[in-house]
């Protein structure tokens, strides 16, 4: 459970600039798979459609060509076999970080007793059992993507998808959020599509990179760390880590990547 | 090392100091009406009082026509289609600005009649609505609605355009139906915008309540304003004006009151912080 194929995909947006209509390829003909269990990070430059693609493996963008299927079954929409996390969290401002949760569970037909218990446990997954009546405005921009990312995980969906889920805390937060999430991973096994800036986080926490480049698949990257990865200090000083950060590093500065 | 813990201390005193040293909004307040009362009151003897009129001669009026009982019975027969009026313009207002701001087509089938509603010269309107529906409540009725519907409408509409569209990619990507987004995320998201909606059409409503009891059958506080201008005493003329704008700031501290209580969180994320 949990594959994501990405097929042949393409999208074209139109802008008017000055009054002239532009046709913009933001994906070119993308295909890559994720497998079963599997943590894959997209990276690439600002404007290279990485967003874009995740978004229209979520549902909330429709493709131009190609398609995306999630175990065989083609996306057409939202669904709840898949969880999103974004950027800034985007929790709802007037629910408190329990209800936040329950949101998503709520969606999905649950009530009552399981409502709570679910929400709960899922809050404890990511520390937060203890916040859970604080309204988002009372939470550090680290706890609020943390709600975020139990409302996601606690619909029980096959894959997580995440868009830079990270890219907005600070250096501290941000790794230890990195932490709680090949944790979350290491105990869920839950397949992650992330989208990343970052050439560490992907190392850190991919099994393999996806570089893209104006819309199209650059490389990909196996990562070589072994899982679990419980010590992060230990693997930013290996070797392994160095050399696929390299990798990454050359495959974002081949040819033709000008464009920022 | 006494030197620096003084230092130190002065510091962290500094902004309770600084929070001591300004003056609390309701002094500033109380401060500039007494200062305008002064003033007015100052001036006011001078002015033949068929022209003007001022504080001790409205308040002795105010005295007098309250004493008698005339005054009230009077404000509560004004305020009988004020409430029906105005709940009746926040019902209908709130759900249409609602529906007109998140779906296109009725926005683009409706929306043009909202502006235009806005503008429409209620005043000139007031003959055909007392053929349609008479010279008592419900005509006053008609006219504060028609008066406080559009501001809350608009104010709706614009707050629904204002709503983040992540927020609705939130409930979409939960795969929330069109309804659960409108109730549960557009309108909460909207409601300090209802407010300031549901605000400003106080000063609407009571506008609207005169008018009405002008145009139709001359009654309530707008009786009294007319009976007495007719009769040249001002003062008298002066009490319900008075009454009406007390009442109006009233209703809006009320309203914020109620803000605070049902949006707390927009008191948090937006600066309230002013210099």
């Amino acid at each position: 459970m949990g594959e994501i194929n990405i097929v042949d995909l393409s999208k074209n947006f139109t802008l008017t600039v000055d009054g002239k209509t532009q046709t913009v390829q933001a994906l070119n003909r993308l295909s890559f798979t994720v497998r079963e269990s599997e943590v894959v990070a997209l990276i690439g430059p600002s404007g290279c459609g990485k967003t874009t693609a995740l978004r229209i493996a979520m549902g909330l963008e429709s493709a131009s060509g190609g398609k995306v299927t999630v175990d065989g079954r083609e996306v057409k929409g939202c669904g709840h076999d898949r969880g999103m996390v974004f950027q800034h969290a985007e929790l709802l401002p007037w629910l408190t970080a329990m209800q936040n949760v329950m949101f998503g569970l709520e969606m999905k037909g649950m009530r009552g007793q399981p409502l709570h218990e679910t929400a709960m446990q899922y809050l404890d997954l990511v520390g937060l059992k203890d916040s859970y009546h604080r309204r988002p405005y009372q939470l550090s921009g680290g706890m609020q993507q943390r709600v975020g990312i139990a409302r996601a995980l606690a619909i029980d969906p096959t894959v997580l998808l995440m868009d830079e889920p990270f890219g907005a805390l600070d250096a501290q937060t941000r790794e230890d959020l990195q932490e709680e999430l090949l944790k979350i991973h290491a105990r869920t096994h839950k397949t992650i599509l992330f989208v990343t800036h970052d050439l560490d986080e992907s190392v850190l926490l991919a099994d393999r990179v996806v570089v893209m480049q104006h819309g199209r698949l650059q490389e990909i990257i196996p990562v070589p760390l072994p899982r679990p990865r419980n010590d992060l200090a230990a693997l930013r000083g290996s070797q392994e880590f160095a050399e696929t950060r390299y990798k990454i590093w050359r495959a974002l500065h081949a040819a033709g990547s000008t464009v920022h | 090392m006494a030197d620096i813990t003084e230092r130190l201390d002065e510091k962290a005193d500094t902004p309770a100091a600084d929070a001591k040293r300004r003056l609390p909004r309701s002094a500033i307040t109380t401060l500039s009406v007494a200062l305008v009362l002064l003033i007015w009151e100052g001036f006011g003897p001078y002015i033949n009082p068929v022209f003007g009129s001022y504080p001790s001669a409205i308040a002795m009026a105010f005295w007098e026509i309250s004493r008698t009982g005339k005054l009230w019975a009077a404000l509560y027969e004004s305020l009988q289609p004020f409430v029906v009026g105005y709940f009746l313009a926040i019902a209908i207002g709130v759900p249409l600005g609602l529906i007109v701001g998140r779906f296109r087509t009725l926005d683009a089938a409706l929306g043009i009649y909202i502006t235009a509603g806005y503008a429409m010269p209620l005043v000139a309107l007031v003959p055909l609505l007392i053929l349609w529906l008479g010279l008592g409540f419900k005509v006053k009725v008609a006219v504060i609605f028609l008066m406080s519907l559009f501001p809350i409408c608009i104010n709706t509409w614009v707050g629904v355009t204002a709503v983040p569209k992540s927020l609705i990619e939130v409930g979409k990507s939960f795969v929330a139906s069109n309804t659960v987004i409108l109730l549960r995320i557009v309108l909460p998201a909207t409601l300090p915008y209802i407010m300031a909606g549901i605000r400003l059409a106080v000063g609407r409503a009571v506008v609207a309540m005169v008018v009405a009891e002008f145009f139709t059958t001359i009654s309530g506080l707008g009786a009294i304003i007319i009976n007495s201008a007719n009769n040249f005493d001002t003062a008298t003329m002066f009490v319900p004006i008075v009454l009406l704008m007390l009442m109006a700031i009233g209703l809006n501290s009320l309203i914020l009151l109620f803000e605070r209580r049902v949006a707390p969180w927009q008191a948090e994320i937006s600066g309230r912080d002013k210099e």
